[in-house]
């Protein structure tokens, strides 16, 4: 089967560039799982907006709203459970890291639903209004937070096992960011499964080309858009969830400060790809932390910089849709 | 005379016509009308974002773009000023080189923004501004050595606009910084209307209703939005280089953070998108929110004090959870905000 | 005389502020084909679209098996069984060929004696079958987008230009097809240029002009007469396109 290779080669390219640069080996690897954990935690926030752009043509500028609430209710339910977290054993950890994420998924995602059906629906096909209204829901949003879990900073500090390092040799790997890897391929393992073995992944790829014809053929594809709509923000939510443990701290404008590299990354990705977004996530990941190594003050721009060079060579991201 | 004036542009309504004339009239006695420093600082900031938020107009309410990064070149336009005043001193000359500096960095931004993504749809060029704009930020931040990071610049404005210059009596530098303000933001109103009024305004709302047929018709909408777009960048900038003079310290705060973009898109979408006089309308209605609302909500606050979270979406900082809620509404059902409401009153 | 399985009374559509449709009016009779022909512009397609709710009518009446679906959403117009090939061909170009059918096929795996019939007339897809669509010729990707509207039997076939483009072999496979179909259980209406094509297959024919149906009448007397023809498409159906 013709695939097309070239974009997922650009990871391996990208990290094998930056070893001679970084200079240490033992550093290149500390950076380079930091990069592919940071890349992956951006892939789970940013796939749902992706498949959501691409199938139903809308663009959620509030999609960091979902980051946030889904940072704050894993925070809460964590700090609930306290002596878990604090506790030696890695299984107790997980014990109450797991119904934390859960947690955080179910609202962020029940916050999805209320958020399509209240803001989006009205504006469905009329771009502008969308990024307007959109915003404004993200203002109220996050003035929600701030509401119910009021305004001062959340310190969230990550469960005992998982602190620290493992150290290979010279190597240090953050055992969180192993954790954080491992979260992110089980979500895009089970995107693509979704997406390729079952009807629901087929009606989704078909739509995202063409939803008329899809329509055409007998599919009520409005309410795939909600479901897809939802997912994408519990998607959201566990990002944030995830990201909130990897700063250790939780802020009602956690959101807005991940958000950019979200947009990049779906940017570079190609709108309505969830391949691209894999690829662009990582991409942006590695970067992000080579730059912040070697020049941080211009870790963001050479991330702009990265998709500038994208779109020049592929305008429409690295697998662009076939659009209709 | 007052039709050329206003570029033929009129209230067209009684209210507004009312309201527009106290505002001119307020603004242009506020030295007196409102002794005390904190008063007048509210007046200028007033007069600033007026033209700010005209500047954002012409791009979302004419041209039908959304651009997040319009801060950004209200900053550049700041920071042109306060970097020169504080390297070459408090002197005339200062001002003039960081204007001019302050608008040729943000036209060429402006260009080079548009060349680039203005072709894209609307979404992807809201992203991409979103982007940049950011990046932005920390930049300014992070070059310390120029611009002074996260606490920004503190100079000293020329003689004659500081508070101790008395060339009459009863004249102080600070008023006469205060009218400075208060002509230019003035003047800079009347060229937008006259711009959204001529030929090529007209342009701008053809593409803007339809960017295909106006490009059938022969208009490279390209070009004509990347116009608009160095207009409102170069307007945004003056206006930028005003509040620096106004106010003897620019940080990233007051000039480039996301709250500010928030406001202007707040000010103009709730007083009315297309309009020019929205936007007048939106700023003072912002400005009085942020100090007033405050303490109608105190007020709230108060009586739902045993009450644990009702008490809290009353509280005075939450006012722009109130103000974003009207935006939402004013996006749904008036989009003509303000003005458009007070039109239909006639 | 039985009921007609499809007809149209006093359809407009507008497209924005374009008015396509003025009043369109014709039947479609059950089993047999319907050629709907008419020159470039005469509001073909639009008429196609509007029965399948694509774009709503600003007036008028669309009755299907003696129900008015006029108002219906798409998807629900489909499920009464009526299947479209659009001109655009409109195949899910990331979907393997597999894929594409499998999507059309609603009720569960497409019937395997279906497909082998679908395989003899258009061989390529059998080739292509595990590949994606992208990949096709532009004939076998209309081989495809018909595949997919007869992969299961459906009442109404609407399909626009199905020979566009297409080299005579490939034609001649659909010719068969179609003939094939309307001597089962299917009513066909089909936009074509073609009139070899039309002629061969047309049972009845509707002729459109500036969005009005201009003439409605049987295929051989339609064809006889090459007035009519000039008049209502500015040539003779001896002249091909």
């Amino acid at each position: 089967m013709k695939r097309d290779w070239l974009p997922l080669l650009l990871i391996p390219a990208l990290a094998i560039a930056a070893l001679p640069l970084v200079g240490s080996p033992a550093s290149w690897v500390t950076l380079t799982v930091a990069g592919l954990a940071m890349g992956l935690m951006i892939f789970v926030m940013a796939s749902g907006l992706t498949l959501t752009f691409g199938l139903m043509d809308v663009l959620n500028f509030g999609h960091g709203a979902f980051i946030a609430v889904g940072a704050f209710v894993a925070a809460s339910v964590m700090l609930a459970l306290g002596p878990w977290m604090q506790a030696e054993s890695l299984w107790l950890n997980l014990a109450a890291f797991l119904p934390a994420i859960l947690a955080a998924m179910a609202v962020s995602g029940g916050l999805g639903l209320v958020f399509e059906r209240v803001i989006v629906q009205p504006v469905y096909g009329q771009h502008l209004k969308q990024i307007l209204v959109t915003t404004g829901g993200l203002i109220v949003a996050e003035q929600l937070l701030k509401v119910v879990w009021g305004p001062e900073q959340i310190t969230l500090t990550r469960p005992t096992a998982l602190r620290g390092a493992i150290l290979i040799g010279d190597i240090a790997i953050e055992k969180y960011r192993l954790l954080a890897v491992i979260v992110g391929l089980a979500v895009f393992a089970a995107l693509a499964l979704t997406l390729n073995r079952t009807r629901i992944g087929l009606l989704i790829r078909a739509g995202v080309e063409n939803g008329e014809m899809v329509e055409a053929l007998g599919y009520r594809i409005r309410r795939l858009f909600v479901g897809v709509f939802v997912v994408g923000s519990a998607l959201a939510g566990l990002g944030g969830a995830m990201w909130g443990l990897y700063q250790e701290t939780v802020t009602a404008a956690i959101g807005a400060q991940v958000i950019v590299l979200v947009f990049i990354v779906i940017i570079i990705g190609g709108l309505g790809s969830v391949g691209g977004c894999f690829v662009g996530a990582l991409l942006v990941g590695l970067t992000a932390n080579y730059i912040g190594f070697l020049a941080p003050k211009v870790a963001l721009g050479s991330n702009i910089l990265l998709m500038a060079l994208v779109l020049l060579w592929r305008p429409q991201g690295l697998y662009p849709v076939a659009k209709r | 005379m007052l039709r050329a004036l206003l570029s033929d542009d009129l209230p067209r309504s009684r209210w507004l016509a009312v309201a527009l004339v106290a505002l001119l009239v307020g603004l242009a006695v506020a030295p007196f009308l409102f002794p005390g420093a904190k008063s007048l600082n509210v007046a200028a900031k007033i007069c600033v974002f007026i033209v700010l938020a005209a500047s954002f107009d012409l791009l979302l309410g004419y041209t039908g773009i959304v651009s997040f990064a319009h801060t950004m070149f209200f900053g550049i336009g700041a920071y042109g000023v306060a970097i020169a005043l504080t390297r070459m001193g408090p002197g005339w000359d200062a001002v003039a080189v960081g204007v001019a500096a302050g608008l040729a960095v943000a036209i060429a931004l402006a260009v080079l923004i548009g060349l680039f993504s203005l072709r894209l749809r609307t979404i992807f060029f809201a992203m991409i501004t979103l982007a940049v704009a950011s990046a932005f930020l920390i930049l300014a931040s992070q070059l310390s050595d120029i611009t002074g990071g996260e606490d920004g610049l503190n100079y000293r404005l020329p003689m004659a606009l500081r508070p101790s210059f008395r060339p009459f009596e009863g004249v102080t530098g600070r008023m006469l910084d205060y009218y400075l303000v208060y002509f230019v933001s003035l003047a800079l109103v009347l060229i937008l209307l006259r711009i959204v009024n001529s030929p090529f305004g007209s342009v701008l709302m053809a593409i803007r209703e339809n960017p295909f047929r106006a490009e059938a018709i022969g208009y490279r909408t390209v070009v004509y939005r990347t116009l608009a777009s160095c207009i409102a960048a170069a307007t945004a900038a003056l206006a930028g280089a005003l509040l620096a003079l106004w106010s003897s310290q620019t940080n990233p705060d007051t000039t480039l953070s996301f709250d500010i973009m928030v406001d202007i898109l707040l000010m103009v979408v709730i007083g009315g998108m297309g309009t020019m006089y929205g936007a007048a309308m939106g700023a003072v209605l912002l400005v009085f929110a942020q100090n007033y609302l405050q303490d109608l909500l105190a007020l709230a606050n108060k009586a739902l004090a045993g009450v644990p979270l009702l008490g809290n979406l009353f509280h005075p900082d939450r006012w722009l959870l109130w103000l974003g809620v009207a935006f939402i509404l004013c996006v749904y059902f008036f989009p003509t905000g303000i003005v458009g409401r007070l039109r239909q009153k006639r | 005389m039985t009921e007609p399985l499809l007809s149209l009374r006093g359809v407009k559509t507008d497209i924005g502020r374009y008015h396509i449709l003025h009043g369109v009016e014709f039947d479609v009779p059950e089993g047999g084909l319907t050629m709907l022909l008419g020159r470039n512009g005469a509001g073909k397609t639009t008429t196609l679209r509007t029965i399948m709710g694509l774009w709503r009518a600003a007036a008028g009446e669309i009755r299907f098996a003696g129900r008015d679906i006029a108002s219906l959403a798409t998807p629900d117009i489909a499920r009464l069984g009526i299947a479209y090939v659009p001109e655009s061909m409109a195949i899910f170009a990331d979907l393997t060929v597999q894929e594409n059918l499998i999507l059309a096929a609603r009720s569960g795996p497409p019937d395997q004696k279906r497909l082998d019939w679908i395989f003899t007339r258009f061989e390529a897809l059998k080739r292509f079958w595990t590949l994606p669509a992208g990949n096709l010729s532009g004939g076998q990707k209309q081989m495809l987008a018909v595949a997919r509207a007869i992969v299961e039997p459906r009442r109404l076939l609407l399909i626009d230009e199905p020979t566009k483009g297409l080299a005579p072999a490939i034609i001649a496979n659909m010719i068969a097809a179609f003939r094939e179909l309307k001597d089962g259980e299917s009513t066909l209406l089909v936009v074509e240029q073609n009139f070899a094509f039309a002629r061969q297959l047309g049972d009845s024919v509707a002729v459109m002009d500036d969005g009005r149906v201009a003439h409605t009448g049987g295929m051989a007397a339609f064809a006889a007469d090459s007035v009519l023809q000039q008049h209502l498409l500015g040539l003779g159906m001896d002249t091909h396109q």
